[in-house]
Formats: structure tokens, C-alpha cells, sequence
């Protein structure tokens, strides 16, 4: 690894780091106008359990996704799973739900007089359980966040060099053996990349921990702001957040481990052939249909079911045509810029082992732990005060929120294909006589597309269902899919909600489908 | 690296897709398509003539409203303001609370003009923190001195009842309580939801310490406790909740039923019922409207809210989110009982804002965590 960055690197590394730790100096700044009541709040017992069922649900969804989303990048990426494309997208997709639709989804399903329970009733089956507590929070959480690990894993399958497997294969190993001993130790870093998202939204949720009862940390700091309006007493527990989240960086760390994922030998990588499933094809289409239809299908025919029962009592369709524009172009400009903003920051972190390389990278991602509301009031309080008054609350400011908020998701995709390209071809077009940005642009910008799709389609998913910032900082009368959807749900109008939730997933569907077929063709280019 | 011809038509069709929202004014409070149920100020009631407003000549420029209230709710009302008055209005919706928040960060730049509350205790928050600007008496003498604030800072537009939901299917309206305090009877144990976290809730258990103080007010939150109540994020889940079996009854504010009435038909076995004392129980709450201190358009963010207090809007408010109005002479949804009817507890709905000493209360005896 080569020991001196260039000065313009980590320039920008630590503008955009700085950016990053702007939500961190807001808490700071609240924490010191904190008065004794407030610290008084930390020692009660009651609040650090309250703690303690965060760790535990994020411990939970993180398995959970992991469990799901690497056995079906898998399928997706190296088998020749019939529909490939399809699931490919539809498996994806549940990561658009924004979390408290999927909760009532859930409770509509499963309640003591819920659609599932009338349905199963005549063939026999008893009471179905209940969607309270930890079980179902962790059930709805998992089913949206497990994307970050599918996707993650997805990427980095697909510049896999199959000569080991190949080389395993000849020496006698079964593909079993081969997944466990060869792929999977491969796979170390986009797990961690992908957990790490993963545990970064269900630390981060409010909203289906709100509805499904479950006590977590984040519903202690919306009762602070909800009903005290005591931003430093949230601002409080917001760092002790923080705080969690530097223990989960650490253990992601230490999941990834250090080895690279280049081939080091002579020659260069092939496409791997697509490992054929045979019998295994039918389970494995009803698992991925199994997948889908949980997290998917299911909250869809809910939301269908609301909106017919809206039709048939005379309420009309509440569709705002604006709003649908200005979600795609705030998704866009975010994801977009979230990608450029990573660049720097992944690049430096992975192709440097300074130390100032790791804090850069540690601190672009403390803001993806933390609940909206707070990144949201951090920005707000820089920007009302010191800002001049155009660029309050206008689109530049909202776009920076979001790519504070989601910065890790394009940060660990990238750092992933990172990872993956050799560095002596770098080194290779420099000693042939291009400068460093040339050699950038041309040798490793290609090889970085996976990673770059990947993090760009993560994080225009996660921001056209983002709400708390969006209602904060977005212009105002930026109309937006998503306060339509909220507002109208939250009052109970459900058949109100339906048309915006499902042009949302729908919205969401077509990106996801344009984006990976980039990935596919940019693949071998 | 040149884009395929493909990608670049398909961003080609974004970015066209992404202006035009834009170029048609996408920047202005554009008010959807709404259903015809909820054009506000077009249908009135024949005994309420529309009391159209001259607008003072000086009335000009922009106000920006901050509100808690849904754009489905008084979207087409703020709508029309702009129509009578010509004053241009931008509006931005979000929870009451966290638009509260958001005014307290934003500190003396503040685009704000107009503070539009779901509930008072918000208003009293700013008021506290001194971000509120006096109302002219001509606005504040339009309601009660129970439905405003006691130093002129804010005044409400819309009342709120507590009552008790209950499953028609599961209970008799005979077997339900008059007062408020008599829930905690072990015979419904199992069968209560609420909201603890709820603004509305917590301003109900406020005006509960007001009147009977902190000990009683605490054991009956254990006695209701003691009946392991369902907790519930807001009161629209619970009323659903009543609907699905899951509880029997619930602290709810009255008007979500009629929402849900007109989502799910007459056959929604829900039903309100008002407790008959003169406790918290009958506690009645409002929406309210305030201008902020900061306002650089201080006469059309008064007149706004003065257009609120008007018959035309208080009208609306009656037809259309069957809430109740608190100017006098406009006729109330049948379906609910009358103000005077409701022997409302004697308290200063701005004290109200004391949520930090409820807050604790709740801690304490184990409701909130």
C-alpha cells in the first residue's frame, strides 16, 4: 500500500468527513446547553434498558439480513436461476417500503382479527402470532433492510475470479465446499459493508418500532422531542446513539478484516459461467418467490385492499402529479451526489492506511446511525443562523442532508469494488506515463462501477421514502410522495395512502430495474 | 466515457420528467386533485352565508405557514385565503411538534410567519419560550377565554373532545362509566388502549393534575396500569384497533371515528361515547393558530388567522373533519353533542404546556418507558 495521499484527496476526504460531523457538533453544541435533568434522564435505569433492546434489535435485523441477502445475491449473481433479472430487481425492491407502511401492513395482516387470520381460518390453522414486540419489529425491519447486504454481496460476487473456485474444483473440493471454504472468505468485506447498513437502519427506525410496540432507543428520543420539545435532552441521548454506533463500526472492522480481494497471480480474471442448479431450481424459485412475497407481496395486497375498501365508500383518489416529480429528483441529485461525495472518502480509506484515513472514514459514517429528525434539526440550526436566507431550506441544502444521512450506504459499496480492483493496475498506467487523475478516470472508474451503481441505487431508495429531513428542510410547498403518504396514514386514512404507496414502490421498481441493467452492461466493459 | 444511447435517453426523459413539476410552479402550495368531499369553502350550510372578508387595501406580499396540521385537512382552506386576499401563501406540513422544534432551532431567522397547531400544548411551548407575537383583541374576543391563550399569544380555531371509543360489538353503552376515573375497575382489564406518547393524551393528563393534582392523577394511571392497558402509537391505531378485536375500548380524541366512518362505512362497529362529569375526561382541546414574533408580513399572518376564526373556515371545520367550532351561530355535525353540553374541566388550556411535569408523572409511574 502506497503511505502519501495527495494533497487534494485528502482535502477532499476531510471536506466532505467535516460535513458529515455536522450533525455530531450540533449534539455536542445541545449536550453543553444541557441542564442537570437532562443528565439526570442518562442514569435511569429504565432508559439504559431501553438501550439495550437497540443493540438487540440491530443485533437481530443484522443476522437477519445477512442471512437472507447473501444466500439470494448468490442465487441472483451466480447461478442460472430462471428470471434472473426479475428477481434481481424484485428482491431489491422491498427496500423501498418505508418502514411504518410495512409495520401497518403487518398489523393489518396479522392482528387478533387480521387478513391472514380470516384467511387461514377455514383451512384450520389456530391464532397466527402476534406482530408486537421484538418478532415482529425485528420480522418488518429485516424485510427491508436485507437489500443492503444483497446488494453489497451482489456487487462483489460479480467481479469474483472464478480461477480459484476453478483451481478448488480441480483439487478435488464439492461446490458445497467450495461456497463455504473459497467464495464465502471472499464475501468477509461486503457482509460487514452490507451489515453494517443493515445495522445502521434498525438502530435509526422509528417508525415500525413506534407502531409495533417495541421499546427501542430511538422512541426515547422521539418522546423528547415530541412532547417535552427538549432538544438538548434528546440531543443527550442522540450521542449516546452516537456512541453505540462507534462500537458497531469497530466490529464491523474487525468482520472485514484486512486481506485483499485481488488476484495476485499472473494473468487476469474471466467471467465465471453461470454454476447450474439442476434439481436445486424449484426450491430455490420458491424461496426467492417465498422472499418476495413477504416482504413485498404481501404489504401490496394490504395496501390494495385499503384502496378498494376506500372506492367502494365514495372516496376519491388524492394523487399529487408534482410530488411524484420532485421525490424522483430529490432521489436523483441524492444519489448522485452521494456517490461523488463518497469517492474520496472510500478511495482514501482504501488504498491508504493513514490514519487520518480512518477517521475520515469513521466520521462519514456517525451520521447514518442516527435518527433524521436529529440530522435534520443539526442542519437546520447551521444553516437558519448562519446561512444566507436563499439557501435555507432550499434544494441544495436538502440534498446535503440526505447524502449526510445515507453517505455509508454509497461509502461501503464503493470501498467493496475498491477492494476488489488490483492496485498494480494503477500503478501500471502511471508507470506507462498517466498522472493520478487520468489513471483514475480511465484504469479505476470503469472497474468501480458495481460498487458505484450499487450505492447510487441505495441511496435514491432510501431517500424518496425518507421523511423526517425532507419534511424539515425541503422548500417549502416541495411537495413530496412521501409526507402523502404519511400524513394520510398516520390519521388512519389507509385507502388515502394506497395510490402514493404504491407509486412510490412502483417509482422505486422502475430506477432500481434501469440501474441494475447498467450494472449489467458496464459488467465486462 | 460516452454515455449508450439508451441511458441517455432515459436520463434525457428524467431530467425532462424532473423540470416540468418545476416549471409549472411546483414552489407554491399546489393542492392536489382533491375528492369532492373536501372542497371547503364552495358547499356551506343555507343558514351560514359566507362572510367574504374585504381585504384592507394594505394586504400584499407572502406569508409562510408552518402547519400541524394535514395538507388533506386544511389544504383547500389555506387555499383559499389566498384566493380572497391575494396575499401569496406557502405552506409547510409536518407533525405539530416537530414544526415547533424546527421554529425553535431556526431561532430569529425563522421564514415563518404563521404557527398552525394541532393542539394548544405546542402553542404554549412557544409561547413559553417567548417566540409568539400578541394577537389585536378584535381576534382573540372572537372565542371563549377558554379556547385561547390567557396573555393574547395564540388563539385556537378548533375543538377537540376527549371521549371514550368503544366496540359496539363487545360492549354496551350502559356498562361504560360517566367519569373518566372509574376506568380503572378491574372488569376492563385486558380490553383499554392509549396513547401515552400522544399529544393529545398527555394534554388530558395534564389537565388531570391541574384539577386533582399529582397523587390522584398518578394513581390512576397505575390503576389504569393494573388493567395492563395496549399502548398505541397514535389514536387513529387505536380506534382501528377497536374495529380489529384487539381492545375493547379507548382514550381517543372524537373525531377520528368520523374519518373512519367515511373511509369504512356505517357498519364500522365503533362508536364514541362522551363521559358525562365535569372531569378531565371531558376535556376539550384545540387546534389554534399563532404569529410568530420574527414575522416580516405581521398584518397578513394576523389576518390569516383572523380568516381562521372566520364563519366560512369555522364552517368548513364542522363539515369537513367534523371537528368542533368555536365561534358561536355555526351549525355542528348532528352526529356530535353540542359545546355546551360538555362540562368541561376548569383549566387554562395554556398551562396545558406544562408537558415536562406530565412527562415525569408518566415516567414515574411507568406509562412511558
Amino acid at each position: 500500500m502506497r503511505t502519501r495521499p495527495p494533497l487534494p484527496l485528502l482535502l477532499a476526504a476531510s471536506l466532505v468527513a467535516a460535513l458529515a460531523l455536522l450533525p455530531v457538533g450540533y449534539l455536542l453544541l445541545r449536550m453543553a446547553a444541557a441542564g442537570p435533568e437532562a443528565w439526570a434522564l442518562l442514569a435511569r435505569p429504565a432508559v439504559w434498558s431501553v438501550f439495550g433492546n437497540s443493540a438487540l434489535l440491530a443485533a437481530v435485523c443484522t443476522a437477519g439480513a445477512v442471512a437472507l441477502g447473501v444466500p439470494l445475491a448468490w442465487l441472483t449473481a451466480r447461478t442460472d436461476l430462471p428470471g434472473r433479472r426479475f428477481w434481481s430487481v424484485a428482491l431489491v425492491l422491498p427496500l423501498a417500503m418505508p418502514s411504518y407502511i410495512g409495520a401497518y401492513a403487518w398489523i393489518a395482516l396479522l392482528g387478533p382479527r387480521g387478513m391472514l387470520g380470516r384467511l387461514l381460518a377455514p383451512l384450520g390453522i389456530g391464532r397466527l402470532p402476534e406482530p408486537y414486540g421484538l418478532a415482529g419489529t425485528a420480522l418488518v425491519i429485516t424485510l427491508i433492510n436485507y437489500p443492503f447486504v444483497l446488494l453489497a454481496v451482489r456487487a462483489a460476487i460479480r467481479r469474483l475470479d472464478p480461477a480459484l473456485e476453478e483451481a478448488a474444483l480441480g483439487l478435488g473440493l464439492s461446490r458445497r465446499q467450495i461456497f463455504w471454504r473459497v467464495t464465502l472468505p471472499q464475501l468477509r468485506g461486503p457482509i460487514a459493508a452490507g451489515g453494517l447498513l443493515a445495522a445502521f437502519y434498525a438502530l435509526s427506525d422509528f417508525g415500525a418500532p413506534a407502531l409495533l410496540r417495541y421499546k427501542s432507543f430511538t422512541r426515547v428520543i422521539f418522546i423528547e422531542y415530541q412532547s417535552a420539545f427538549n432538544r438538548n435532552t434528546a440531543a443527550l441521548m442522540a450521542l449516546v446513539l452516537v456512541g453505540l454506533t462507534l462500537a458497531v463500526l469497530a466490529a464491523e472492522a474487525a468482520v472485514r478484516g484486512r486481506s485483499p480481494l485481488f488476484r495476485t497471480g499472473s494473468g487476469s480474471r474471466r467471467p465465471a459461467a453461470p454454476i447450474p442448479l439442476g434439481r436445486w431450481k424449484a426450491p430455490a424459485l420458491v424461496a426467492c418467490a417465498g422472499v418476495v412475497t413477504a416482504a413485498l407481496g404481501l404489504p401490496i395486497l394490504v395496501i390494495l385492499y385499503w384502496n378498494v375498501v376506500g372506492w367502494r365508500n365514495g372516496q376519491g383518489l388524492w394523487l399529487s402529479p408534482s410530488a411524484v416529480g420532485n421525490s424522483l429528483l430529490a432521489g436523483t441529485l441524492a444519489a448522485a451526489a452521494a456517490v461523488v461525495a463518497a469517492a474520496p472518502v472510500a478511495y482514501l480509506a482504501g488504498r491508504y492506511r493513514r490514519r487520518l484515513a480512518g477517521w475520515a472514514d469513521r466520521s462519514a459514517y456517525l451520521g447514518g446511525a442516527l435518527p433524521g429528525i436529529v440530522v435534520a434539526l443539526a442542519l437546520v440550526f447551521f444553516s437558519a443562523r448562519h446561512l444566507p436566507a436563499g439557501l435555507y431550506q432550499s434544494l441544495p441544502l436538502l440534498v446535503l442532508a440526505y447524502v449526510i444521512r445515507f453517505l455509508p450506504q454509497a461509502i461501503g459499496c464503493l470501498r467493496t469494488s475498491l477492494a476488489q480492483i488490483p492496485p498494480r493496475l494503477e500503478e501500471a498506467a502511471r508507470g506507462l506515463g498517466r498522472g493520478r487523475l487520468r489513471t483514475f478516470a480511465a484504469v479505476t472508474l470503469p472497474l468501480l462501477k458495481p460498487g458505484a451503481l450499487a450505492g447510487a441505487a441505495l441511496v435514491f431508495l432510501t431517500t424518496v421514502k425518507e421523511l423526517p429531513v425532507t419534511l424539515l428542510l425541503s422548500p417549502t410547498g416541495f411537495d413530496t410522495l412521501v409526507y402523502a403518504i404519511w400524513s394520510t396514514a398516520s390519521e388512519g386514512l389507509f385507502s388515502q395512502a394506497s395510490p402514493s404507496a404504491l407509486l412510490l414502490l412502483g417509482l422505486s421498481a422502475l430506477s432500481i430495474a434501469v440501474i441494475l441493467r447498467q450494472e449489467e452492461r458496464g459488467l465486462y466493459g | 466515457m460516452s454515455l449508450p444511447p439508451r441511458r441517455r435517453v432515459a436520463l434525457a426523459l428524467a431530467a425532462a420528467l424532473s423540470i416540468l413539476p418545476l416549471a409549472c410552479g411546483g414552489n407554491e402550495s399546489s393542492v392536489p386533485s382533491a375528492p369532492p368531499e373536501t372542497t371547503g369553502g364552495d358547499r356551506l350550510p343555507a343558514s351560514v352565508r359566507p362572510d367574504t372578508p374585504v381585504p384592507p387595501p394594505s394586504l400584499a406580499g407572502q406569508i409562510t405557514v408552518y402547519s400541524g396540521r394535514s395538507q388533506n385537512l386544511v389544504g383547500s382552506l389555506l387555499q383559499r385565503f389566498e384566493t380572497l386576499t391575494g396575499v401569496e401563501i406557502k405552506v409547510r406540513y409536518g407533525a405539530t411538534a416537530e414544526m415547533a422544534a424546527l421554529i425553535l432551532e431556526e431561532g430569529e431567522n425563522s421564514p415563518c410567519d404563521v404557527y398552525y397547531a394541532q393542539d394548544a400544548g405546542a402553542l404554549g411551548a412557544l409561547a413559553a419560550a417567548g417566540r409568539l407575537r400578541p394577537l389585536p383583541p378584535s381576534i382573540l374576543s372572537k372565542v371563549q377565554p377558554r379556547f385561547r391563550s390567557p396573555e393574547g399569544l395564540w388563539v385556537g380555531s378548533s375543538g377537540r373532545a376527549r371521549v371514550v371509543a368503544y366496540s359496539t360489538e363487545r360492549v354496551r353503552e350502559a356498562d361504560l362509566y360517566d367519569s373518566i376515573w372509574s376506568y380503572t375497575d378491574p372488569k376492563w382489564t385486558g380490553r383499554i388502549g392509549w396513547a401515552p406518547t400522544n399529544g393529545s393524551f398527555q394534554a388530558f393528563v395534564t389537565a388531570m393534575r391541574l384539577t386533582a393534582g399529582d397523587q390522584a392523577t398518578a394513581e390512576w394511571l397505575k390503576g389504569i396500569l393494573r388493567n395492563r392497558p395496549k399502548t398505541y402509537a397514535n389514536n387513529a391505531a387505536i380506534v382501528a384497533a377497536i374495529a380489529d378485536g384487539e381492545i375493547d375500548l379507548g382514550f381517543v380524541n372524537h373525531y377520528y371515528l368520523f374519518n373512519f366512518l367515511a373511509e369504512r362505512g356505517e357498519s364500522f362497529p365503533v362508536r364514541n361515547f362522551y363521559p358525562r362529569a365535569g372531569d378531565p375526561g371531558s376535556l376539550i382541546n384545540v387546534a389554534g393558530a399563532a404569529v410568530l414574533k420574527t414575522s416580516r408580513n405581521p398584518a397578513a399572518a394576523e389576518a390569516l388567522v383572523d380568516f381562521l376564526l372566520s364563519p366560512e373556515a369555522q364552517a368548513s371545520f364542522a363539515e369537513e373533519t367534523h371537528e368542533y367550532p368555536l365561534i358561536p351561530g355555526v351549525p355542528l355535525d348532528p352526529r356530535l353533542r353540542s359545546l355546551d353540553e360538555i362540562a368541561t374541566p376548569d383549566v387554562d388550556l395554556g398551562a396545558l404546556a406544562d408537558l415536562e411535569g406530565t412527562l415525569n408523572l408518566l415516567r414515574e409511574v411507568g406509562a412511558l418507558e
